[in-house]
């Protein structure tokens, strides 16, 4: 059954180039951790360095979100803790609306910079001490600590689509897949840039057949989410404001025909010392994870810009 | 009117049907609350160069051309509607619920109003508003809109646009005041055979209610108004949109245990 088409009346949201940054970095930071700790909890063990990959990813990632936020802020950054504490006079408290995708985002983005801290510095303790086995943050804590430290990382990937979703604008409000659409999104541009990234580490050469593999299965997912998308947003009456954003949506679409490509690539193994070993990701690695970047980052701007 | 009391809920009742679209409600905005007023413009657009409420507009009169292309016969044409549109004063206002800082709050006048030194400038009660009523202050970098001259009020004031109104079209009071007085009119203008009146934002069919409401001659939409079945808060994409996020992580972590337990030989 196809819904009433939505009648709107409110104004363009204003927002800026720097939002567009967010989100793309958030995605990207998000979907980092829960590929490095997916590797980690579920992969070989020679999956290791690219899981540490994933974690430098997600931290680095995520130092540009409050940078982006903060310089978005129309009254700068010396507002930027207001989302965490009202400072209404007589009624000085912390601010947190779980009804309010912005408030529960704020306090997502600042809980899990310690986790992508933390497991980005035990990365880099692990790789600095090579004949270290034990993590310093190991056993059953570890786990618990990659664990806790996904969940807010898949909600930090998604909860941007919710956000946009939970307003009175045509095309973000007529759909309810757009926090779904982000996640699959960010979980396959960090799949293809860890993949790209193993190039600059021989060991992690290993992982980049499988962290293929998964790009195609996110990309499955975030082709379904995309028709589902233009179904709701067409339900309700609003899909004429995404024909003028084409190009975008083009390329968003090649992002995830090439991850899909890339499913099907079969690394080459290689001879080194006198054994066989897999070889690093080439140039076809390289290329992909750009067209997957690429459509991450035009699916975000089509989405945001098809309001505006 | 009678002493103006904190705790009591007031409001505006627009009575359309009267306004001549003289924009003194404009004007006396402008000069109680000192906005400069945007850049002047000529948007060839009926007797309206405002063009739209944001945050050097806070009431706006807005023409709606009625005006039939074929000659009508005398008598018959209904010409133009005329409106002072301003923010609603929502019960249940889409602004306030998005809002991540409490900016937005509710007075003691059960009217919402922006707080200048909590707003932060993120934007999201401009996506949010229905009404197109919020705009961001260049200047300030926070967001504004009609206080219902929340300074006058604490000093047992109605509201500038109000006072300057020539034909009542703006009314201001305490709110069940306003409405027994709105249904009154529109009694009268029925029993006249004015059977397109209708009120709107009166009942909490819309928002739950608006503070500041309005007596309609044609339909909300012809205004730019969202009638009571779209007019829906954000928070109804909560659910959907976390669900979904939610199965995606699902799918997605499974999808992801699939790829990287896949045996490997070597």
């Amino acid at each position: 059954m196809l819904l009433a088409a939505a009648e709107h009346f409110v104004r363009a949201p204003q927002w800026t180039w720097f939002i567009l940054g967010y989100f793309f970095f958030a995605g990207l930071s998000g979907g980092g951790y829960a590929v490095a700790t997916l590797l980690r909890l579920a992969g070989d063990p020679r999956d290791e360095p690219a899981a540490r990959i994933g974690f430098y990813l997600s931290f680095f990632a995520l130092l540009l979100c409050p940078v982006l936020l903060t310089v978005d802020l129309g009254a700068g950054w010396t507002r930027f803790w207001h989302m965490l504490v009202n400072v209404t006079p007589g009624d000085q408290s912390l601010s947190f609306k779980y009804w309010s995708p912005m408030s529960v985002g704020a306090w997502v983005l600042f809980v899990f910079g310690v986790f992508a801290f933390v497991s980005a510095l035990e990365s880099f303790i692990l790789d600095r001490r090579r004949d270290a086995i034990a993590r310093p943050i190991g056993g059953p804590v570890g786990l618990l600590f990659n664990i806790v430290g996904t969940i807010l990382a898949l909600f930090l990937a998604s909860y941007t689509g919710v956000l946009l979703s939970v307003s009175n604008q045509p095309v973000w409000s007529d759909t309810w897949t757009l926090g779904g659409l982000f996640l699959a999104s960010g979980l396959g541009g960090a799949a293809a840039l860890i993949a790209w990234l193993t190039r600059y580490r021989a060991e992690a050469a290993f992982s980049v057949d499988r962290l293929h593999l998964a790009g195609g299965y996110f990309s499955i997912l975030e082709l379904v989410l995309f028709v589902a998308f233009f179904v709701t947003v067409a339900a309700a009456g609003s899909v004429g404001r995404t024909i003028p954003l084409l190009p975008l949506w083009a390329l968003a679409l090649v992002g995830m025909a090439s991850a899909l490509v890339g499913a099907r690539r079969r690394g080459t193994v290689q001879a080194a010392n006198g054994a066989a070993v897999v070889a690093r990701a080439g140039a076809n690695t390289v290329i992909i994870a750009l067209l997957v970047l690429i459509g991450v980052l035009a699916l975000r701007a089509a989405v945001i810009f098809s309001a505006q | 009117m009678a002493t103006i009391k904190p705790g009591e809920s007031y409001g505006f009742f627009t009575d359309t049907s009267v306004c001549i679209g003289c924009k003194a409600c404009e004007a006396a905005c402008k000069e109680w609350n000192q906005l400069q007023g945007d850049e002047p413009a000529f948007l060839a657009d009926s007797y309206d160069n405002t063009g739209q409420l944001d945050a050097q507009n806070w009431r706006h009169v807005k023409f709606y051309d009625k005006v039939p292309d074929r000659s009508a016969s005398s008598g018959n044409g209904t010409a133009w509607l005329m409106m002072s549109d301003v923010c609603k004063h929502c019960k249940h206002a889409s602004c306030m619920e998005v809002c991540p800082t409490g900016a937005i709050i509710r007075t003691e006048f059960d009217t919402v109003f922006i707080q200048q030194d909590v707003c932060n400038g993120c934007r999201n009660c401009v996506a949010a508003c229905p009404y197109s009523v919020i705009g961001m202050n260049q200047a300030t970098g926070t967001a504004h809109k009609c206080t219902m001259c929340y300074d006058r009020l604490q000093g047992g004031m109605q509201p500038a646009c109000a006072k300057a109104c020539p034909t009542q079209s703006i009314q201001f009071g305490p709110l069940a005041e306003l409405q027994q007085a709105a249904d009154t009119r529109l009694a009268a203008l029925h029993s006249q055979g004015v059977t397109q009146a209708q009120l709107y934002g009166r009942d909490d069919a819309v928002y739950g209610g608006l503070n500041a409401f309005f007596l309609l001659m044609d339909k909300p939409e012809a205004y730019g108004l969202p009638d009571a079945s779209n007019a829906v808060l954000p928070s109804r994409n909560n659910l959907g949109g976390y669900l979904a996020a939610f199965a995606t992580a699902v799918v997605g972590a499974i999808a992801g245990v699939v790829a990287f337990r896949r045996r490997v030989t070597g």
